[in-house]
């Protein structure tokens, strides 16, 4: 126990006391700030909240973690799964592997090939749909990285949601079926009960990863003028080329707070349902 | 339970004070710095250069040139040196912040290549020191400083104390494709004496299909090009500075013009193209573009010319085998004959990049040694052989400058004419506000909006006290 706990200390706790520690001076990365940084209680705190930008970055995050993720990728990846369901041979592996794939190659690489999908003067994209000349990135950033995230990110949900279908009884399939029930009835009544454990999870799962992402800042850097940058791009670009270290930590410990309280929620949510069944 | 908790939170604290300890000092630092001399000793260069890419004709100079003569010079004292260079080719920005993290953590090469304009915020931070600090007597001694004029020792100054040894004297021009002003209509030999006969001459360019007229940087992605080569150099055609004594630079009727002619450039008459400056890799872009006939006017330093569009092989990113018969260079045209600065007809900013010794540096007067080898009249004769720069040294300009008509004409018309920006702590931040405020014109952002908004940033900067509306 105390080993684990001292663990938790040295990596979790003493971090995160740190963060709070920062968000209240005006730490900088260059400059006087920088070798003597004082502390300026919660003066960071109220010129975040005054700040435009900040509530254009979080909703620029609500939106991109609805969309890619809550939406995108669960929606795909159990329609996958779904599809999936009762194939098996070349055709499964074959749709499988593909999806995987994107998982797994890096995201520096997958970040790659969307750029030469998506780029201007000699895209793939363009060339497919004769648009040369448009420049996606920046004329719809965000539609841009909602995309890359789905494409990113479905995997995790697909699998999940096949072996949440494996475990659906087939007994309960057949006689919902032998009562004549069509197959969305079927989806809803049979299917969805038995995997809304599965759902919760996948769903509290992406959440959080998809709000914390940083790769889309390789699709677009936040840009063009701000217009995708969603939280984890916001704080990178305030704290590290912008040099506000300290108003980066500030901005960190809000985003730690939005973070917790995702997972508080969805715990009491899962408490909630085990008590009732 | 209770037990437990301490003992963890003291496991932390402990763990914590361990590492404290180990970050505290260096156990392998020697007692006494010439017991360093004696051993092996391994110095680091770090400069944005590297070879196949951004500044390749340094990068390989420092390879094939500086690091092989360097360890023989060494040898032949007795010494075992070995130099590591560590190149890099990425944006400016991302470099400052690799070597400000770097110098932050405590590590960081014995020599690192800096932009002049950096030197005040880094000093402040207390991440480098003044040069004799840092290497000794031997720095003051030096006679490679009697060749460097006193305004190019500046830009690697700060507080009237010299960081480092710069690199050299830039200026910037208008740069424009001959064969698209054939084509227009227009003469060959230009020589712009106001914004409104550059505007003319987008303007017929503009009538040649798939050519963008003229590309003035604007926009935040591309960082401090947009204010160096975008809004300093027109800002000083109408008589205002960034800086002066009456403090920074508001929202002023001068900035108001700069600004109403990115309107006109990229919203109003769509001279420019406003996507290009928003693009993650829009410098290189508009570089690759130039290169290939499809721009007709752009603002860049004389880098451009020797290092980006350079015939030459493994030289330039955006090689133009024609450079010397389709690109022409004229000077930049105040607003209005005799709005510059000054009163001038003609303005120009100018920069320099220098290197500087790491305070941290294992081997200080070592690394002092290399960077004084790096400056000498030898090393520049060799550094501009195949590529010829204005050197920071009297002696090497007097001879290599001849040969080369571009940089004769940025040392003789350009330079003297020229303008600094200030090298003060707060500049960067006031930069990346004018950066802002071009991005917010070309995305079609009414000025007078862009103007406040911009007084408001500046004065959250610097105060307001210190924020000259004019």
């Amino acid at each position: 126990m105390a080993p684990a706990l001292a663990l938790i200390g040295l990596f979790l706790i003493f971090p995160a006391l740190w963060t709070v520690y920062l968000g209240m001076t005006d730490y900088r990365l260059t400059g006087l700030a920088a070798a003597d940084p004082t502390v300026v209680g919660l003066e960071n705190y109220t010129s975040i909240l005054g700040d435009p930008g900040f509530w254009r970055s979080l909703r620029l995050t609500l939106v991109f973690v609805l969309a890619s993720g809550v939406l995108g990728q669960t929606l795909l990846g159990f329609s996958i799964a779904w599809a999936l369901r009762r194939l098996s041979g070349p055709v499964k592996s074959v749709v499988e592997t593909l999806v995987l794939a994107a998982w797994v190659v890096p995201s520096s690489v997958g970040a790659f090939l969307w750029l030469a999908l998506l780029d201007r003067r000699a895209g793939t994209l363009n060339a497919l749909l004769g648009t040369e000349g448009t420049a996606w990135l920046i004329e719809h950033p965000m539609a841009g990285i909602v995309v890359f995230n789905i494409w990113v990110g479905t995997a995790f949900s697909m699998l999940l949601f096949s072996s949440a279908l494996n475990g659906v009884p087939p007994s309960q399939m057949e006689s919902a079926r032998m009562a004549g029930a069509t197959a969305w009835q079927q989806l809803r009544d049979v299917v969805l009960p038995n995997i809304r454990a599965h759902i919760l999870t996948n769903t509290l799962l992406i959440t959080l990863w998809t709000f914390n992402t940083f790769t889309p800042y390789l699709l677009t850097a936040g840009g063009p003028n701000d217009e995708s940058a969603i939280l984890p791009v916001y704080i990178y670009r305030t704290a590290i080329p912008g040099g506000q270290l300290g108003m980066g930590a500030a901005i960190s410990l809000i985003m730690l707070l939005i973070n917790l309280v995702i997972a508080l929620a969805s715990m009491r949510v899962g408490r909630e349902r085990r008590r009732r069944s | 339970m209770r037990r437990t908790t301490w003992g963890a939170v003291a496991g932390a604290a402990a763990a914590t004070l361990v590492l404290a300890a180990c970050t505290g000092g260096d156990p392998e630092e020697p007692a006494d710095a010439s017991e360093a001399a004696e051993g092996p000793v391994t110095l680091t260069i770090v400069t944005n250069a590297i070879s196949g890419g951004k500044n390749a004709a340094e990068a390989d100079w420092i390879a094939d040139w500086l690091i092989p003569e360097f360890e023989s010079a060494m040898e032949a004292e007795g010494r075992d040196v070995t130099v590591v260079f560590e190149a890099q080719g990425v944006d400016d920005e991302d470099y400052k912040t690799k070597i400000a993290l770097d110098l932050q953590a405590g590590g960081g090469a014995d020599i690192i290549g800096m932009d002049g304009i950096w030197v005040g915020e880094f000093a402040e931070a207390g991440y480098i020191a003044p040069l004799s600090e840092v290497g000794g007597s031997a720095v003051d001694e030096w006679d490679g400083w009697e060749q460097i004029p006193d305004a190019v020792q500046n830009a690697l100054s700060f507080d009237g104390e010299r960081y480092g040894i710069p690199q050299g004297a830039d200026g910037r021009v208008l740069f424009y494709n001959k064969t698209l002003f054939a084509q227009a209509g227009l003469d060959e030999d230009w020589e712009p004496t106001s914004w409104d006969e550059v505007l003319d001459a987008a303007r017929a360019l503009k009538e040649i299909e798939g050519v963008i007229p003229i590309q003035l940087n604007a926009g935040t992605a591309m960082g401090e090009a947009t204010t160096m080569q975008g809004v300093l150099p027109m800002l000083v055609g109408t008589g205002a500075q960034v800086w002066d004594e009456d403090g920074w630079l508001g929202g002023t009727e001068e900035l108001g013009q700069v600004l109403d002619l990115y309107r006109t450039i990229y919203v109003d008459e769509g001279l420019g193209d406003p996507v290009l400056q928003q693009e993650a890799a829009g410098r290189d872009t508009s570089f690759a573009q130039f290169a290939a006939g499809e721009i007709g006017i752009l603002l860049e330093g004389d880098y451009f010319w020797r290092s980006v569009i350079n015939p030459a092989e493994g030289v330039g990113t955006a090689p133009m085998a024609d450079r010397d018969e389709v690109v022409g260079y004229t000077r930049i045209p105040a607003r209005e004959p005799g709005t510059g600065v000054n009163g001038q007809d003609f303005v120009s900013m100018s920069g320099g990049t220098g290197r500087v010794l790491n305070p941290g540096s294992e081997n200080p007067e070592l690394a002092w040694e290399l960077l004084a080898f790096m400056n000498s009249a030898e090393a520049f004769e060799s550094r501009v052989a195949g590529t010829v720069s204005i050197t920071p040294r009297d002696d090497v300009n007097a001879t290599v400058l001849e040969g080369d008509p571009m940089l004769t004409y940025i040392s003789e018309e350009v330079l003297p004419l020229s303008s600094y920006r200030p090298g003060l702590a707060a500049y960067p931040e006031v930069s990346l506000a004018l950066q802002d405020a071009t991005a917010s014109v070309v995305a079609g952002d009414p000025v007078e909006d862009v103007l406040a908004a911009y007084t408001d940033a500046v004065a959250g900067i610097v105060g307001d006290e210190n924020v000259n509306d004019g």
